[in-house]
């Protein structure tokens, strides 16, 4: 069997070595109740040109956005992938090599990964990020209990217009922590000052808003910002889309304490949902309560500059029960990903394609509004997701669209019952002005 | 190795009477065991301490461990200089570390402490 | 000082460049691009009018000005100072360093998976709900499970995921319990997700045999209890001979059995965690089912209930009916969702190419000549080390370096980074925490016995060194791209970020 090189005398030799007469003496302390007596029931194993064939049958049943047009965002995002990106980073070295331990041995990932939290701290204008977590819905769910850690408080307020996964796994994440969850409502698709003013008391430890949020509005980050401090609470920011950074204020500039987000639009495949790449960045003031590996800069004994985890009394496997999170293997290869995707855009690359986002769907916005019986829903600026009151059920649609090969925007009735005629929709800078004017055309054609 | 005019607690923290005041600190056998020290958490000056409940933490490469109030009451100073240079704590563990002086609520507390030959035995036999 | 003798066996592996890299921010120059993207084609419109000013930034990030070949050279420059599996050995206990099949590259980075968007409808997404529909059964067969979960991206999430679950199931029995027990043996993250999930955490010795000792831990089991959390075969490499009185224990308080499946590439075909006894267990498919260790992460924690806990799983469920294949977001006793969509799913599909390329025989084979493997390694250097547990072990066991330490005061750390000089990624060390100065040693099936020979040679040469030349060991690694790191000095002045 290739993956497995023991030769039958091979075999030999090691049984000899050990001392006993066959490979099942190795299993003797299995007690006999519970040693299987026949194989596993198992397809059979399928030699390498069947399963491709197999496999090559499998995704062909699926549509992907590579024949479909996608004009669907809410969490996970179509953007353009530069070469570099696979060819970089899923070279061997990188892929097959373990959590770098042995410092010495891993000073490419350790670099990568220290250039990955410089470039984070960048976009963000946070003092310092970590090196990954799952994806920006887990984030969040461990930045609530960091800031309620750091503020010995038991309460975060959650706008409802934070990603409605994000606030459900939010809601599983402080269920056996002593931390209760409040919905804030909005108005007009933001978080209002007065909802935030009204709901806040000495015991909220954060308030969590998203930016852009899920209805892809802006919200006013610096006014909730100062409203959560006066009451000695922490401002969380939720980030769906890192490239809006390119273009829009970071939330380190507007007062927030922590930014969580999701790195999968920074060169991550949409991969059906995963991995993705958790994103969590902090001020300085905060770092020793930051969950996650931390890469730090020192020196070797010859005086070199080299890079080692840090800060792992923090982590599970010194503090164990009383460590900051339980995450151990994070989203590293994500996050080397995301690096290397921004190294290659760069300062101006990073401007660039987030202007042609925020234009492009500023191009969809305007056409759709001028449509009869379509409506945008909201008033607030946006960047590439906005929400449309529909004349048809978006659902139906959908359905339309689909024989156009168009992957429709997002329903909202699955999450917001009473916004159940809307439809978010998302351009990205991979939608040209030809696909808009289609989809635009059809929706034209549906009244 | 074991100043005399010192008390000593079971979690390695030693308590120096100073008039109506008592400094603390850590012992050399707990820096010893900690190794490098990296980083030291002080309450704030006015805050309580409780005897033997935390204060604080100390931290090496590779352990935190929590500091216990030999002694309750009001935090009224601390080691500003600990703090910035925690490696002091590896040097001078009974002299420049210190890390708080407190105004005792109860000296009686201090009695429950050990003496320099007791905390010597205690310590000898955990090396074992 | 002199190199280091190479032993007989393969070929050393290709020392790691020692050119420094600059960091990337340093390379470049103002106003070097590297990236190609269209102009926009929608009519020009001032920024203004779309996102008012006062929401832009004000400085644009700080990101690096290179060229595209700037960047190819950057890391390529760093990946040629990092050690790999494809590399070499990593004979790291617990991690399962296992092959990582190309094969299973190509499948993942089809788009026809990679290109799909979560929230597609159902109808197409038929082949990736097939595939994790199908990986589900076959996990639920491996383990003797009856239902698996994917949500959890890692072994740590999974054990996060089934605590909740258990939380949610005696809450529904009307039974208060607030404690969780661990071996003292147990990974670091058992308790920290034990107080993650809200639980107490109390820690059972281990007996001189290496198993958990059964009479303390009856002594523990109170109706306080929610689970244990065991790893089996144990981190000491041990199967826990007890097995069977252990779940009989656990389950006379109404408490539940969790099995942390970081082993269970000892146990492929051999037996089953449902068999055992367990309630509930995590797979770590980034150990024994080959994914990708990426540097770190990502990971797959699945996680695999028996009935009685089947309604409390994350939503969705993928369900079948006939040909169709469906998310089922209708459970109403769910814990919820612990990550936003289904799951590390690009390393689903890896896990499920390699069972197709394995099938039953195969993964047999594949635990068979793990342990073979292990206890072959364990002959040949049990007498240059300590051996805490004198037993057969399964695929991994552990030493110690105290002998070395006692007599010749070099530590186990010091002689995991002379093997570095060898060229090859140390064991684990200092974990479990119950043996002093330890060393865990997991070979895995895929590497070849003259591999596990050249490695035995290094190891026992530096038992020699520790003896003849100690101050060798001490200074190492000595041939690495840098020598050893002051971990003591990053973490008293944290520097995590570059600055110009």
């Amino acid at each position: 069997m290739k993956y497995i090189p023991v030769t039958p005398a091979e075999r030999e030799r090691m049984l000899r070595s050990i001392g006993v007469g066959s490979v099942d003496d190795l299993f003797r302390d299995i007690p006999a109740e519970v040693r299987l007596r026949g194989p596993l029931d198992l397809p059979a194993a399928m030699p390498d040109p069947d399963l491709l064939a197999h496999l090559r049958k499998l995704a062909d049943r699926n549509a992907d956005c590579d024949r479909l047009t996608c004009f669907l965002g809410a969490g996970a995002y179509d953007h353009f992938v530069p070469s570099t990106v696979p060819h970089l980073a899923l070279k061997p070295e990188f892929l097959t090599a373990y959590t770098p331990y042995q410092a010495e041995l891993m000073q490419g990932e350790l670099q990568a990964i220290f250039e990955y939290q410089t470039l984070m701290c960048e976009l963000t204008a946070m003092d310092v990020a970590n090196a990954s977590m799952y994806d920006g819905a887990s984030a969040t769910g461990e930045a609530a209990s960091m800031a309620a850690d750091l503020t010995k408080r038991a309460q975060v307020l959650v706008s409802t217009a934070v990603h409605p996964e994000y606030r459900r796994v939010l809601r599983t994440f402080t269920s056996h922590l002593r931390v209760s969850v409040e919905d804030l409502p909005t108005r007009d698709g933001v978080t209002t000052p007065q909802a935030v003013r009204e709901a806040l008391t000495d015991d909220t430890a954060a308030l969590i808003i998203q930016s852009p949020n899920f209805f892809g509005c802006l919200e006013e980050g610096e006014a909730l910002a100062a409203l959560a401090h006066a009451r000695g609470a922490l401002l969380v920011v939720v980030i769906a889309d890192p490239i809006c950074l390119g273009l829009i204020q970071p939330p380190g500039e507007a007062g927030a304490d922590i930014v969580t987000g999701e790195g999968q639009p920074l060169g991550n495949a949409l991969n059906f949902g995963g991995p993705y790449l958790g994103m969590i960045a902090t001020r300085e003031a905060f770092i020793r309560r930051l969950p996650g590996r931390l890469v730090g800069r020192t020196v070797d004994t010859e005086g070199r500059p080299g890079y080692v985890l840090t800060l792992q009394t923090r982590e599970q496997h010194i503090r164990r029960a009383r460590a900051t999170s339980n995450i151990c293997t994070n989203e590293s290869l994500n996050a080397l990903i995301a690096a290397v995707y921004l190294s290659t855009l760069g300062r101006q690359g990073i401007q660039d394609v987030a202007e042609l986002n925020a234009r492009k769907a500023h191009y969809a916005r305007q056409r759709i509004a001028a449509l009869p019986g379509y409506r945008i829903a909201f008033p607030a600026p946006t960047f590439h997701e906005f929400v449309v009151r529909c004349p048809v059920d978006p659902e139906e649609i959908n359905r339309r669209l689909l024989a156009h090969r168009i992957l429709g925007g997002l329903p909202l009735g699955r999450f917001y019952p009473e916004l159940r005629d809307c439809w978010l929709l998302c351009v990205t800078e991979s939608r040209t002005r030809e696909e808009i004017d289609q989809l635009v055309g059809y929706l034209e054609a549906m009244q | 190795m074991y100043p005399k005019e010192l008390r000593y607690s079971k979690e390695h923290e030693w308590a120096k009477v100073e008039g109506t005041r008592v400094r603390i600190g850590i012992t050399k056998f707990a820096a010893d065991r900690l190794s490098d020290v990296v980083y030291v958490e002080l309450p704030t000056v006015g805050s309580e301490v409780t005897f033997m409940q935390t204060f604080g933490v100390v931290e090496s490469v590779k352990a935190v461990s929590d500091l216990y109030a030999p002694v309750s009451g009001k935090v009224v100073e601390i080691n500003a200089a600990v703090v910035e240079k925690p490696e002091i704590i590896n040097t001078d563990p009974h002299g420049a570390a210190w890390m708080l002086v407190v105004d005792p609520k109860d000296p009686g507390e201090l009695r429950q402490l050990m003496d320099a030959d007791a905390y010597m035995a205690l310590i000898g036999e955990q090396r074992s | 000082m002199s190199a280091p003798a190479r032993t007989s066996g393969p070929a050393a592996a290709t020392p790691l460049s020692k050119r420094p890299v600059p960091i990337i921010f340093e390379r470049g120059a103002s106003g070097r691009v590297g990236y190609s993207l269209p102009p926009s084609d929608v009519p020009a419109v001032p920024l203004d009018a779309i996102i008012p000013a006062a929401h832009r930034r004000a400085r644009p990030a700080a990101l690096p000005e290179v060229s595209e070949l700037d960047v190819v050279r950057h890391y390529t420059a760093l990946s040629r100072r990092n050690y790999s599996i494809d590399e070499g050995f990593y004979p790291l206990g617990s991690c399962t360093m296992k092959y990582n099949p190309k094969i299973n590259e190509d499948a993942a980075r089809q788009p026809g998976f990679a290109r799909l968007h979560p929230y597609q409808p159902e109808e197409l997404v038929q082949g990736a709900l097939q595939l994790l529909w199908e990986l589900e059964h076959d996990l639920a067969e491996i383990s003797g499970m009856d239902r698996v979960t994917f949500q959890p991206a890692a072994g740590a999430h999974g054990e996060m995921t089934a605590l909740l679950m258990l939380g949610k199931y005696f809450e529904e029995r009307g039974e208060r319990r607030t404690t969780v027990v661990v071996p003292d043996s147990a990974h670091g993250t058992n308790p920290a997700s034990a107080a993650i999930a809200g639980y107490q955490v109390v820690e059972v010795k281990s007996d001189r045999r290496g198993n958990i000792d059964l009479e303390m831990l009856k002594a523990a089991l109170t109706p306080q209890v929610a689970a244990l959390m065991l790893t089996n075969p144990n981190t000491l490499g041990l199967f826990e001979e007890q097995i069977l009185e252990v779940a009989r224990a656990v389950h006379n308080v109404g408490a539940q059995l969790y099995l942390d499946g970081a082993n269970f590439n000892a146990i492929l075909g051999i037996t089953r965690p449902g068999d055992q006894g367990f309630d509930v267990m995590h797979f770590n498919l980034h150990k024994t089912f080959t994914t990708p260790h990426g540097g770190g992460g990502p990971g797959a924690g699945a996680v695999g209930v028996r009935a009685h806990l089947v309604p409390y799983l994350p939503v969705p469920t993928i369900e079948r009916e006939g040909q169709r294949f469906t998310f089922d977001d209708d459970r109403p006793k769910t814990i919820g969702k612990i990550r936003a969509f289904y799951g590390n799913f690009g390393n689903l599909v890896r896990a499920y190419t390699y069972i197709r390329t394995m099938g039953a025989v195969g993964l047999r084979e594949a635990s068979e000549t793990a342990v073979l493997n292990a206890n072959y390694m364990l002959s040949r250097l049990r007498d240059h080390f300590d051996l805490p547990y004198d037993r057969i072990c399964k695929h991994e066991f552990v030493l110690s370096g105290r002998r070395q330490r006692d007599r010749h005061h070099v530590t186990t750390k010091d002689m995991a980074k002379r093997l570095l000089d060898y060229g090859f990624h140390s064991p684990t060390i200092y974990f479990p925490l119950i043996v002093e100065e330890a060393i865990m040693i997991e070979p895995t099936e895929t590497e070849s016995v003259q591999t596990l020979d050249a490695f035995i040679e290094a190891m026992i040469a530096i038992a020699r060194e520790a003896e003849t030349d100690p101050e060798i060991v001490r200074q190492a690694p000595h041939e690495t791209p840098v020598t050893r790191l002051d971990d003591v000095a990053a973490a008293r002045k944290p520097v995590l970020r570059w600055r110009p």
